[in-house]
């Protein structure tokens, strides 16, 4: 790989999982259970949307083939996607978006902190802009996890089935490929198992205070990063990508 | 289930350039700190602050709209109480 190939296609998987968890979110738009909750929801999506606009747009640029952003968000196909299979799962129920976004952000908080140090400079300057939205949003869900694990018996049970539903998607994120490799050795970038070590640590602790049972070792489901997704992804980019599918280049 | 309404809180804000906060509006929440974060979602999207206070509508002591004129109209006529009523002779400077 060329020299501006890695950072291009990193900050492509950077952005496949910021637009994909996105695009979740956007899916619960108008029906949050309470109205605050409702804006908080939609504000953090945009969040996502706004960190995957400037990766695919600085991957854009890094390439040099004049991709923009849309062209990286609507014309992939599924398999060109490299985001975590995490972030992709169903929204479920309230508990279950809530440990799906506290699993993400646990790592990407710490992902975007070594990456505000990595020598790229354009990624870095990302990083840094996105790290002060998702400490902001890990302190959302964690206290949300808190507040069902810590509530009523129904609340506990339902988050506790969410938690160990979940659990076997996280696995992924600490699997350091090629790519990682490549950004590790030759770009200063984040070290997994550093990231492992601290996440395993900080994820106890919101789920003791949550006064729930962490979920034990277990198979890990992976292939996001290969562009291998679940039964769930098409649907997602199927809804997602259909205008520009129909009418390319529409624009309003 | 019969659906409970989370508690009220009022929003108070402080925007960059003023001194003291100010009430921007009201929000509903389980407890303070998500008072706080709510209050954060609803009223600071647009960069309106830099510091939030929130505090239960319910432990607010208000004055009672019924006692209005004795609690305020007394002082309607008391125009001498502002310093407009004073006519300031030309000797003093600096005023």
């Amino acid at each position: 790989m060329s020299n501006r190939a890695i950072p291009a296609t990193y900050a492509t998987r950077l952005g496949d999982n910021a637009l994909v968890l996105g695009q979740r979110m956007i899916e619960l738009v108008a029906a949050s259970p309470e109205l605050e909750e409702e804006l908080a929801n939609a504000n953090f999506s945009l969040d996502y949307i706004g960190q995957a606009r400037m990766f695919y747009t600085y991957a854009g640029e890094c390439e040099g083939g004049g991709r923009s952003e849309d062209d990286f968000a609507f014309l992939r196909p599924e398999h060109e996607y490299r985001n975590l299979l995490l972030v992709e799962q169903p929204n479920g129920h309230f508990g279950d978006s809530t440990v799906r976004a506290l699993l993400f952000e646990s790592w990407y908080v710490l992902l975007l902190e070594a990456l505000t140090q990595c020598a790229d400079e354009g990624i870095a300057a990302i990083a840094a802009r996105a790290i002060k939205e998702v400490r902001y949003h890990l302190r959302h869900s964690s206290q949300w996890l808190v507040r069902l694990g810590d509530g009523t018996e129904e609340s506990h049970a339902r988050v506790q089935a969410s938690l160990d539903k979940l659990w076997r998607f996280t696995g992924e994120m600490f699997v350091a490929d090629e790519l990682d490799d490549a950004m590790l050795n030759e770009f200063n970038g984040p070290d997994l198992a550093a990231i492992e070590l601290q996440w395993q640590k900080n994820v106890a602790a919101f789920v003791a205070e949550a006064k729930l049972e962490q979920p034990g070792d277990q198979w890990m489901a992976s292939g996001g990063k290969q562009g291998k997704h679940t039964e769930h992804f098409g649907f997602l980019l199927a809804e997602m990508q259909h205008l520009q599918r129909v009418y390319p280049g529409a624009e309003w | 289930m019969s659906k409970q309404e989370w508690p009220l809180y009022e929003v108070f804000i402080r925007s960059h350039s003023g001194l003291s906060h100010r009430h921007a509006g009201s929000v509903h929440a389980a407890d303070d700190e998500m008072a706080l974060s709510n209050a954060r979602d609803t009223y600071t999207r647009r960069s309106e602050g830099v510091s939030i206070w929130v505090v239960r509508s319910d432990q607010i002591i208000a004055s009672d709209p019924a006692e209005t004129a004795a609690f305020f109209e007394p002082a309607e006529d008391k125009i001498y109480r502002h310093p407009t009523f004073y006519e300031i002779p030309d000797e003093v400077e600096n005023l």
